[in-house]
């Protein structure tokens, strides 16, 4: 049983807060949810080109409570990139702002809400669907490849659970948005208040954009989740001075905030009386894996903590084998039923089971200590945090070999360095890879090298890079 | 030695990766793909360095266009002519 069939009890509580319309009860985002699914005929896959707004999260909870599957795109995504989406993944249904594109000669308007449209494909394909796909969402959040990972009923309600749990998330929350709603993290915050019928504040502002603090002061917001890059911004508009009662617990996941930020965070929010939760997870496991309970936040800086209720953790050595030494490090491996059934790269994915029975291999390196807290040290696989979101440094050298170019890449969250044999090509590069992935150009760095270094097989030697 | 408006434009060329032909007092927020809040972050800081000032929260929120900005830097004895 999907917890979105079960909203109806929440009635005349306030499910949604928007800057336009004020306040709108769980009864009245029902019914224009419903009617909007309506227009849909049976179980198929719909997109929603998503922002934060009263439109696009009523279809959301819509297509949830008809048991439509559901993949979801930002609004700001790259159009060649969408439209592969279109292709690869045949959706019979696309839900989006009016002012987004769509070829009209495949889709027809059906339905439309305020500023969204619901168009039906009028292709008559059908692709096989299996009964457990809820959601499909990309690694990396608003940009990225056309990659989405396949969310179960079972791992979204399992993740609302866990959520509800160690949060202590109740019917008197009030969550405002600080991120988009494809964003499995920002996804994560919307399903665990729905779940407990808590009221949802939608901004489409970001923290430096004055709108952004007056929804949360008018409308007594509870608690907001925040990227590393969130923390820096609140840093620099320094938190600690701001006058926010309301505030009862913020979170930070999405990469790891460094240890500095995290300590003054950590004091920050105890002199305020505001609960800190630092946590860690990845789309793979919904969203969630490990919180740091907010009582060890001073305690145990730069700590990911323990795992969320339901789910196990431990370390692997190189063969295999348990670490069950503390301080050796290790993959972190997790155990949960929000471990995600698998990856999709095209529509006759959708029809795939379970293909990770609940196990999840990280790819991130961690220690535990002697108390259980672990710690990520490390990581085994080749992508960086960008701003929050997750780039895969094979997928940029793959997008730039592409257009015909030697390069390699590297770098650290936030910072993406380019390594290129074209000195003339240098701004290029870095307009092109900024457009299709999405990232600031400012965290982008293009450096002329010669000649990328390479072993007898061809492999890069990343280590002799700069 | 550069002029005030001379850093000043460089710190939206440089944040924003834009020319000085987009330079104009209507530049707004929101308005261009890289004037977003990481965008934003990157202006202050730039700003900051080339006037060696502090800008408070409250002028860091109401930053808001290309015009205002100069009015705002008035309070930190910064006269971009």
């Amino acid at each position: 049983m999907n917890f979105y069939n079960e909203l109806d009890r929440f009635s005349d509580r306030t499910a949604l807060i928007t800057e336009d319309i004020g306040a709108i009860s769980y009864k009245n985002l029902l019914a224009v949810a419903d009617k909007i699914a309506g227009h849909i005929e049976n179980r198929c896959l719909a997109f929603i080109v998503c922002k934060n707004s009263f439109e696009s999260i009523a279809g959301y909870v819509g297509f949830q409570r008809a048991g439509v599957a559901i993949g979801l795109v930002d609004a700001r995504i790259d159009d060649d990139l969408f439209l592969a989406l279109l292709e690869s993944y045949r959706p019979k249904y696309v839900y989006m702002p009016k002012e987004s594109q769509i070829d009209g000669i495949t889709f027809e308007s059906v339905y439309s809400f305020e500023n969204y449209v619901l168009f039906k494909s009028l292709k008559t394909m059908e692709s096989v669907l299996h009964r457990d796909l809820n959601l499909l969402l990309t690694t990396s959040g608003s940009t990225g490849s056309p990659k989405f990972v396949r969310q179960s009923y079972k791992n979204i309600n399992s993740q609302v659970v866990a959520l509800a749990e160690y949060l202590g998330i109740t019917s008197d929350n009030r969550p405002i948005t600080t991120m988009p709603m494809s964003f499995t993290y920002g996804l994560s915050i919307i399903n665990s208040h729905f779940f407990k019928g808590a009221s949802l504040i939608l901004t489409d502002a970001s923290l430096v954009d004055p709108r952004f603090w007056s929804m949360l002061k008018e409308n007594e917001a509870t608690t907001f989740g925040g990227v590393p890059f969130i923390y820096e911004i609140l840093k620099k508009l320094r938190f600690g001075k701001m006058k926010l009662p309301s505030l009862k617990y913020i979170t930070q996941a999405g990469g790891k905030l460094n240890n500095k930020l995290m300590a003054e965070f950590a004091q920050i929010c105890e002199e305020k009386s505001i609960d800190f939760y630092v946590m860690y997870g990845q789309t793979e496991a919904t969203a969630r894996i490990s919180y740091l309970p907010c009582e060890y936040a001073q305690k145990k800086v730069g700590s990911i903590g323990i795992p969320i209720p339901g789910g196990k953790m431990w370390l692997e050595d190189n063969e295999g084998n348990r670490i069950d030494s503390a301080d050796v490090a290790g993959e972190l491996v997790y155990q949960g039923d929000n471990v995600t059934l698998g990856y999709a790269e095209n529509y006759l994915d959708l029809a795939k089971g379970d293909e990770n029975k609940g196990l999840l291999r990280t790819g991130d390196i961690a220690e535990r200590d002697e108390d259980g807290f672990f710690t990520i040290v490390g990581r085994t696989k080749r992508f960086l945090k960008m701003y929050g979101n997750r780039i895969n440094l094979d997928e940029i050298e793959q997008l730039v070999t592409e257009e015909g170019y030697d390069c390699a890449c590297s770098g650290e969250d936030n910072e993406l360095i380019i390594y290129l044999t074209k000195s003339k090509e240098i701004e290029n590069i870095k307009s092109y890879i900024s457009r299709k992935m999405k990232i600031h150009p400012s965290g982008i760095d293009v450096i002329y090298i010669s000649k990328i270094p390479r072993n007898e097989s061809g492999k890069i030697l990343y280590s002799e890079l700069a | 030695m550069a002029t005030n408006r001379e850093k000043y434009d460089s710190a939206f060329k440089e944040s924003f990766e834009i020319e000085q032909s987009d330079l104009k007092d209507e530049l707004e927020y929101n308005t261009i793909e890289t004037w977003d809040s990481i965008g934003h972050m990157q202006l202050m800081a730039e700003l900051e360095d080339s006037f060696d000032i502090m800008i408070d929260t409250d002028d860091i929120l109401t930053f808001g266009t290309y015009a205002i900005g100069i009015e705002i830097l008035k309070k930190y004895d910064v006269e971009i002519l």
